[in-house]
């Protein structure tokens, strides 16, 4: 025996006195996995990583989260140098993708799956178990009640069994007392509901995993197909196959918007409706439908979302021999409640290119402020243009916005007297630049934001929820108990059962749920007492 | 009637119902302090009586009854029954403004053909209401008229700031709100607000009556928390009103979570609401495992379900108005 004091035990197991013993060797690998597991299982450090799960979620909500508004997201980056290079480093702008939020879910429900595996063990072992044998003396109990009913002992416990029997419980007769059990969902409730949010994450993870989204912003009277190229964004999931995408096509024949027209909510939206005609596939029959908000188009697994709307104006433009050079509908991008709307035209068959770029104005007006609207209905359509020439640069292969002009190539267009020109149109108005050529605005039309999703997760997901909330409710609602019920076991009360006259009956129960209090045990108590004490074992209550 | 004249009206009834709950408020503060014993000195005797009856149970209509049958003798028992009459007033009073108030969320329902929460007032009228009616109805099966004060208080507060800060005219509804789902996410979201607003309300008066009990009975100085249940009998309700608003609340959650695949094509996107709704069900998640957990029992989970209750107001207050995101339907300012 060496002198050496016994060092702490690195487990948090209750330490014993044991006699001195040599150092222990440093921890090997096995064990040293076996204690962060004990560690990271155990309730506390449950209760540690749910409070960070719940703080790591908010810095997303006040920092412009690149996944929702990357517009926004940008914006901040712009407006903070110096700050954003540091959020990025830390994921602040994609929190919800971020290392360390992912790496606290994957703690958390690592830690859960070790908290439900043993529990399951137990709880399976204790369904398949009697129920436990009444304790020597009942009346330690907190809740116990006596009493001496007619009948023969062996009578009475079989009323005692069957009185308990149709309140649910499971019973177990044995030496003379009946032992008997219910709530057992509570615990099953409790494990469903573990096992329920984990499903819930493999739901999750397999739609983000094999689904895609897309954005596709379409004008009155076209129509696009369900593959890649046709859209404006194209977000696929990382195991989402592009090869087999449904085959459907979707056309928009006309979208009509209703506004607020009076009072101090004025110009709100309320109501859109696109009038759409789909195919599922190539040769089927066509079919229409009105997609409204909370009203999406399912194709095919597929659905399809009316998410925004704007304007397109309609223009034509002539050279200077009046042949056209350009003529179609030219998609705005709201940029106020009242669809104060910036876009550009791109005319590139001139020599040199024009482009127009300014405001569309369903009711306009031009004020301290500048040009803007302030209804979002067409009562006073105009566009408002200024106008620029030289190389549009998009034959160099670069890719550009759509909706705006790189400026680098291009001179802006003035007027006689030396003033940068601004085109002003009335729809069926025409204007004829300095250089010849006339710009007609035709007509006003609409566009819809479309958003085209598929997320085979979403069904498994919600059963994976519900199933959690009946796991929840049974495991907060369901009362576990257990009861037991002796007859004449001790006392001199029994000597009368003899002559099948009267026998001692001792009940008591014990409310096994987490800060449930024994509610209305007492009272279940004295019921069954009731119920035992009458002869044909029901009770004086009608049940 | 004209939808007009119609919301009119309902401004009417709010006025009215805020006047009588103000009423029901005093009602509810007298019952406590006229009810509680007096300085020490003086009365010390009734003091120590009280306290054994107020001990005996929850401060129900049967203590004091009790208190009231001992006769006029006793300066104590005359204090408890005239309490009593005044805890008696305070629950008419509050049923009165209940009804006025449910007049008026259901006028401006009818103003506007619809259910009466599409904005930020409407749905702090709507949910005061809920927290006004989960009192009422438990109230009709549980001793909890001491809480009177610290329901009708946060209620009182709420539609001052509704009609004062984010009153809107009765309209029509935004397309986005316009689904099933609105009656069904929000109505849930609005009775788990009521209840978890009483839950919050008992776990403050067991962080007050926890810190009351570890001073010795025989120094205490005598208060009105003395006509309150005892610390543990708190924690228990508080326990339990939490217990019974997580389900709601979750189901609150999923149902947004539906609606929102319905209207957006995502069933959950971090939306700053949906962000919120997820961290006050977190808080609460540790709340419910914090209180089954040895040395997280008591006090350290009594703070969490305030915290809690901290979240779902962030998420009600600051989200709504100021914070960017889809759920932009207060329509203030």
């Amino acid at each position: 025996m060496t002198e050496t004091p016994v060092t702490d035990t690195l487990s948090s197991a209750p330490s014993r006195d044991l006699p001195p013993q040599p150092r222990p060797p440093a921890l090997q690998p096995v064990e040293l996995a076996r204690w962060a597991w004990r560690q990271l299982t155990s309730m506390r450090s449950a209760l540690v990583l749910l409070f960070l799960l719940a703080l790591a979620a908010v810095p997303g909500s006040l920092v412009p989260q690149r996944s929702i508004d990357a517009a926004r997201a940008a914006q901040f980056a712009a407006d903070h140098p110096t700050l954003a290079p540091w959020y990025d480093r830390f994921s602040l702008f994609t929190v919800y993708s971020s290392p360390w939020f992912a790496a606290t879910y994957l703690l958390l429900f690592v830690s859960l799956v070790g908290c439900v595996l043993p529990r399951s063990r137990l709880h399976l072992r204790a369904v398949l178990a009697r129920p436990p044998r009444a304790p020597q003396r009942l009346g330690r109990l907190p809740f116990h009640e006596s009493t001496t009913v007619d009948g023969a002992p062996d009578a009475v416990l079989e009323r005692a069994r069957a009185a308990l029997r149709r309140r649910g419980y499971r019973v177990d007769v044995a030496d003379g007392a009946v032992a008997a059990e219910k709530g057992y969902l509570r615990e099953t409730g409790n494990l469903v509901f573990h096992v329920a949010l984990l499903l819930l994450l493999l739901a999750v993870a397999f739609g983000h995993l094999t689904g895609y989204k897309a954005n596709i912003l379409i004008v009155e009277g076209e129509a696009f197909s369900n593959t890649v190229s046709a859209y404006d964004t194209w977000t696929p999931g990382p195991l989402a196959d592009e090869g087999a995408l449904a085959p459907f096509t979707v056309a928009l024949k006309s979208l009509e918007v209703r506004y607020q027209e009076t009072g101090t909510q004025a110009g709100a939206p309320r109501d859109f409706q696109a009038r759409v005609r789909y195919t599922t596939s190539p040769d089927t029959a066509e079919s229409s439908y009105d997609l409204r908000v909370n009203h999406p188009l399912k194709v095919d697994g597929v659905k399809v979302f009316l998410l925004g709307n704007g304007y397109a104006p309609v223009f034509t433009v002539r050279d200077k021999d009046g042949a056209v050079v350009s003529r179609g509908p030219a998609p705005f991008l709201p940029r106020d409640g009242n669809a104060t709307s910036l876009g550009v035209v791109k005319v590139t068959g001139t020599s040199p290119q024009i482009g127009f770029d300014g405001f569309f104005l369903p009711t306009a007006v031009i004020d301290q402020n500048g040009p803007h609207s302030i209804y979002p209905g067409l009562k006073l359509p105009r566009a408002l243009l200024s106008v620029w020439t030289g190389d549009l640069g998009v034959d160099g292969g670069t890719p550009q916005s759509v909706y705006s002009l790189q400026k680098s190539g291009l001179t802006q267009l003035r007027g006689e007297n030396g003033r940068k020109l601004v085109v002003g149109l009335a729809p069926g108005t025409s204007a004829t630049l300095p250089t010849g050529e006339t710009i007609t605005l035709d007509g006003v039309r609409r566009w819809a934001s479309l958003q085209v999703a598929r997320d085979p997760g979403t069904g498994p997901a919600l059963v994976a929820a519900l199933l959690a909330l009946a796991g929840l409710m049974a495991s907060l609602f369901v009362r576990r108990r257990r009861v037991w019920v002796r007859v004449g076991a001790d006392g001199e009360d029994d000597v009368d059962a003899a002559d099948g006259g009267r026998t001692l009956v001792e009940v008591a129960g014990l409310a096994r749920s987490d800060g449930e209090g024994g509610d209305g045990l007492a009272d279940e108590l004295r019921e069954l007492v009731a119920e035992i004490g009458s002869d044909d074992g029901t009770g004086a209550r009608d049940l | 009637m004209t939808s007009e004249s119609l919301a009119g009206l309902s401004n009417q009834l709010l006025y009215s119902a805020m006047a009588v709950y103000a009423g029901a408020m005093y009602c509810y503060a007298a019952e406590l302090a006229f009810g509680s014993p007096r300085r020490r000195g003086k009365a010390a005797p009734v003091a120590a009586e009280v306290r054994e009856l107020a001990s005996v149970g929850a401060p129900t209509a049967d203590v004091e009854t009790s208190a009231a049958d001992t006769g006029p003798q006793d300066d104590g028992a005359t204090r408890l029954a005239r309490a009593d009459r005044i805890g008696r007033v305070a629950v008419s009073l509050t049923v009165l403004a209940f009804l006025l108030h449910l007049g008026a969320v259901v006028a401006r329902g009818i103003a506007a053909s619809r259910p009466p929460w599409g904005n930020m007032y409407e749905f702090s009228t709507a949910g005061s209401l809920a927290v006004t009616g989960v009192f009422l109805v438990l109230l009709a099966r549980k001793p909890i008229r001491y809480l009177g004060t610290f329901v009708v208080l946060p209620v009182l507060l709420t539609l001052g700031l509704a009609v004062a800060v984010l009153y809107t005219e009765s309209a029509q509804l935004v397309p986005a709100l316009k689904s099933v789902w609105l009656v069904i996410h929000v109505s849930a979201a609005m009775i788990a607000a009521g209840v978890l607003t009483i839950g919050f309300a008992q776990s403050i008066c067991f962080l007050v009556q926890d810190r009351r009990e570890r001073v010795p009975a025989e120094v205490r100085q005598p208060s009105f928390m003395d006509r309150l249940p005892a610390a543990a009998a708190l924690d228990r309700s508080a326990y339990k009103m939490h217990a019974f608003a997580y389900p709601i609340w979750t189901f609150a959650v999923i149902a947004g979570a539906i609606w929102a695949e319905n209207a957006w094509g995502r069933y959950w996107g971090w939306d700053p609401k949906e962000t919120w709704a997820f961290i006050t069900w977190m808080v609460y998640t540790t709340y419910l495992h914090a209180r089954a957990t040895a040395g997280w029992k008591g006090r350290p989970a009594a703070y969490l379900a305030v915290l809690g209750y901290g979240t779902f107001l962030f998420n009600y207050l600051v989200v709504n108005i100021w914070l960017v995101g889809f759920h932009s339907y207060a329509g203030v300012g």
